[in-house]
């Protein structure tokens, strides 16, 4: 199996995004919301430390 | 679950005091959901939390294991890998069957392997993380 590397951080970012949510909040709703923002958060870090090592070698 | 019940405290107190009414030990909830993902929920009912945590967890190990991510081994004798056990070691019966299947053995040379070894310690993590929170909803110190 292959995958490309964005298709890895997606992956990564939901499978955690949703055991974070569950286990870190204690209503539904919250726990939705928190997964939500986990999951911008990692795709969104990984994005903005990308251009980050792109500027860097640029 | 915790319900509301009533104890004869000091006098003028009403008596309310939580108490979790689980039937399921929170020694049991911890140990099943470390060996099976999602197991401990299960066992206090809550299904949905259950079926999504098996699914994240195992699906996190199975892709690990179908990028070719390596499997650690105990007593290598170098820190980082007896790290990665520990981490490994977090998915339970998931870690014992990948290993009685010889599964994860191969030598890591592409970074995709790499990213598999990642995603299957983290997947150990997250369980561990998943049985802990069994134990609370067991124990009653999260409410739900």
């Amino acid at each position: 199996m292959t995958i490309s590397h964005f298709s890895a951080v997606l992956l990564f970012s939901l499978f955690t995004s949703v055991v974070f949510g569950i286990t870190q909040r204690a209503e539904p709703k919250m726990m939705v919301r928190f997964g939500a923002l986990c999951f911008v958060l990692f795709v969104g870090g990984t994005i903005a430390a990308s251009w980050v090592m792109w500027l860097i070698k640029h | 679950m915790a319900t509301k019940v009533n104890y004869p405290l000091a006098a003028g107190d009403k008596g309310l005091v939580e108490e979790s009414t689980s039937r399921v030990s929170p020694t049991t909830a911890l140990i099943a959901g470390w060996l099976v993902p999602g197991a401990g929920h299960l066992l206090l009912g809550k299904w949905i939390r259950a079926i999504l945590l098996m699914a994240s967890v195992v699906g996190m190990f199975a892709i690990g294991i179908a990028l070719k991510g390596k499997l650690y081994s105990p007593n290598t004798g170098e820190p980082l890998d007896m790290l990665g056990f520990a981490g490994d070691l977090g998915s339970g019966l998931l870690y014992g069957l990948a290993r009685l299947l010889g599964w994860g053995q191969a030598p890591v040379l592409v970074a995709i392997a790499d990213y598999g070894t990642k995603f299957i310690v983290v997947a150990g993590l997250l369980n561990i993380v998943a049985a802990v929170d069994a134990h609370s909803l067991a124990s009653g110190r999260k409410h739900s």
